[in-house]
């Protein structure tokens, strides 16, 4: 059909997940209309679409499924302004459009064979599902040596994905540290305390690591400190950022930073890569 | 490529013969200004002009376009569906633009035709466009077009340079398009020699007239944080008032941005300019704004044409030298006064 890189393809809302306690987030899985668009949507974790609702414009959303997961997208939605409320109001079975995969990803090849350190945040926890899912696939599982992730919310109602955060817990062949800001809940059997805090406790050594980090701006500059504190260099810390967006091909000029486009040189870059770029974003 | 004759009496034969193939636009004067409009009967145009207030981007970049179209009528089967509008791409002339206009079009293609993504409205309105340039024997005060790597008989761009000599035009095939083009409009008389060296005189004569001159040598190697972080940009930015003018009016200015609208249950999808001037531009939905001070957005502008394009593109800065953002300033903010303060920090 077309080739035309601002058409999105039509998708199906097939089912709908509240994820938080407040509400304000909603997972919503994607079937595309067309066998040919599933086909050809190959998407690598890090990447990220543009969500398009006909009548409302379109939103970036990071994938949160996994290219291991077949046959839908997972997309998780925080209410904020136009277009994230009004799907918010939408049912199971409603048509909007995807358009991507857009970005660049997480880069697998160099932590082939290195310790994969996972913290995220809050609700930017998304394209880390979908790392984790992918890494913890019995076809990838061996690329990869120890993964440890720390993932934290300010209460227990407000993360992400719980049932899946429970059955990674558990695990061994996956150290997952969940923690909460602060809990009144006398069963909760994770930890307590702030992202950079239990990173501190956890993670001890940046030795053949990378470390993929996603989170509101605060968590961010404090667990900085805190891996460097271990010796992780700025090209072992990998980030992804969020710039407002319209093309998401790196045309409309929206979303630079220096001579980068986030959504087509980014949104995933190395701290290293950050540091030769202006302090604005 | 060849040197044709066109006779000035005979101007408008030629441009009635074109337009027996093409839509032909041609610079008309409109109260104070000019700009490019279809030829008719009324309009005959006239080629009398310095340069039109706005760039002839809109050409083939339309400050407002409809991309896509969609019905929300549930009752329809493609309710929801966003559709592409379809849309016409008749084969069109554009006349009298210069030199400087026709390179912006160059310097902007790298940005909707890249490697890895073609804006395909932008490359079909291009394709389906004749440039015949006019070379501008009296360049204004305003103009710097020799400093960054243009000039007012550059042939970058079109597919034919018309040089104004009296009573004739010498018309420079530079395309086979453009060769071809002549031939349709009935122009086949060979320059002689005479005019031909009178031709190559007036460019350099031009050339020499351009009385504004900027440096661009270094703006490569300097380091983007020691730009980025330069003292200059508050005293430049002072009396700006964000009216977004200059990038409106400017030739290299491509910034867009796209809204959907709905008229009862029809839906369109609409791309319009938009300006990195705006403090819109860049706002979060959560209130975070990388770019919240005017002072941020006036460097962005400069620092986008004359550093980041210079190192993304390795092709020049994003600037032709027409002058339009420096004429057109409310507050007199001159972009030549900031290559000296980029170029010589
Ligand atoms: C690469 C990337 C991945 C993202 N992943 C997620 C995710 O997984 N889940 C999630 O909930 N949010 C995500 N966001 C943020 C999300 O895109 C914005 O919250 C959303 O665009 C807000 O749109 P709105 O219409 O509700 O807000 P409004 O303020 O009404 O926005 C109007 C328009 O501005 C643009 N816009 C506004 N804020 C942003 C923003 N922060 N980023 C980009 N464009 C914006 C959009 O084009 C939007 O349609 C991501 C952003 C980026 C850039
Ligand atoms: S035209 Fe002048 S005042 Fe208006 S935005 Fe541009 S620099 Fe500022
Ligand atoms: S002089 Fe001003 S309007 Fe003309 S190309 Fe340069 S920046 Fe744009
Ligand atoms: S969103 Fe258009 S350039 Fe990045």
């Amino acid at each position: 059909m077309s080739d035309n890189p601002y058409l999105p393809h039509p998708v199906r809302i097939e089912q709908i997940t509240i994820e938080t306690e407040d509400k304000n987030l909603r997972t919503f899985k994607l079937v595309f209309l067309n066998k040919a668009d599933e086909e050809k949507f190959t998407f690598i974790p890090g990447q990220f679409c543009e969500i398009s609702i006909a009548g409302k414009g379109e939103i970036p959303i990071g994938i949160a499924s996994s290219p291991t997961e077949k046959g839908f997208l997972l997309f998780t939605v925080n209410k904020t302004g136009v277009v994230t409320k009004y799907i918010h109001n939408m049912q199971e079975g409603d048509i909007i459009g995807v358009r991507g995969p857009l970005g660049n990803w997480y880069p697998w090849e160099a932590m082939e064979g290195k310790n994969v350190i996972v913290i995220g945040g809050g609700f930017a926890f998304t394209t880390l599902r979908s790392s984790i899912v992918y890494m913890l696939h019995p076809d990838n599982r061996n690329r990869f040596k120890d993964i440890i992730v720390v993932y934290g919310a300010r209460s227990p109602g407000l993360l992400l994905y719980r049932q899946e955060l429970a059955e990674w817990e558990k695990r061994d062949d996956i150290k997952f540290h969940i923690t909460v800001d602060a809990t009144d809940d006398p069963d909760w059997q994770y930890n307590v305390g702030f992202v950079p805090t239990i990173t501190e406790q956890k993670i001890t050594t940046s030795k053949d690591s990378y470390a993929l980090v996603c989170g509101p701006p605060i968590m961010i500059k404090f667990t900085q400190p805190v891996l460097e504190k271990v010796g992780f260099k700025p090209e072992q810390i990998i980030m992804s950022l969020e710039m407002r967006m319209k093309c998401g091909i790196g045309i409309c000029g929206r979303c630079n930073i220096g001579d980068q486009y986030v959504c087509k040189d980014g949104p995933v870059f190395t701290l290293a890569q950050l540091n030769e770029l202006p302090k604005e974003y | 490529m060849s040197d044709k004759i066109i006779k000035k009496e005979e101007l408008q034969d030629f441009l009635k013969a074109l337009k027996k193939a093409h839509e032909v636009f041609v610079p008309a004067k409109e109260k104070d200004f000019y700009r490019f409009n279809p030829l008719t009967d009324e309009n005959k145009g006239d080629l009398n002009f310095t340069n039109t207030r706005l760039s002839p981007k809109s050409l083939l970049f339309p400050q407002s376009e409809r991309i896509f179209e969609y019905t929300l009528d549930e009752e329809s089967s493609d309710a929801h569906i966003v559709k592409e509008s379809s849309k016409d791409y008749p084969s069109t002339v554009i006349i009298g633009i210069r030199p400087c206009d026709a390179k912006a079009m160059r310097l902007v293609d790298v940005n909707f035709n890249n490697p890895e993504f073609k804006d395909p409205w932008w490359v079909k309105h291009l394709e389906s466009m004749t440039f015949i340039g006019l070379g501008c024997n009296e360049p204004c005060s305003t103009c710097f077009c020799t400093s960054v790597g243009c000039g007012p008989f550059n042939e970058e761009g079109l597919d034919v340079l018309l040089f104004d000599l009296g009573e004739n035009f010498l018309a420079r095939a530079l395309t086979p398009k453009g060769e071809e083009l002549l031939k349709q409009g009935g122009v086949d008389k060979d320059a002689n020699s005479g005019l031909k060296k009178k031709a190559d005189e007036l460019k350099i004569e031009a050339e020499n007239k351009i009385s504004s001159h900027v440096p661009t040598d270094k703006l490569k190697e300097k380091k983007v944080d020691d730009l980025f972080n330069a003292p200059f940009w508050d005293d430049i930015a002072f009396a700006c008032i964000n009216c977004g003018t200059c990038t409106f009016l400017c030739p290299t200015c491509w910034c867009f941005d796209v809204q959907d609208e709905i008229t009862k249950k029809q839906g369109d999808r609409i791309r319009n300019w938009d300006s990195c001037m705006f403090p819109l531009f860049t706002l979060h939905a959560s209130g975070h704004n990388p770019r919240p001070e005017k002072v941020q957005r006036v460097r962005q502008r400069f620092m986008h044409k004359l550093k980041y394009y210079v190192d993304k593109y390795n092709n020049g800065v994003a600037c032709v030298g027409c002058g339009r953002c420096v004429k057109s300033c409310p507050v007199n903010i001159d972009i030549r006064e900031v290559f000296s303060l980029m170029n010589d920090l």
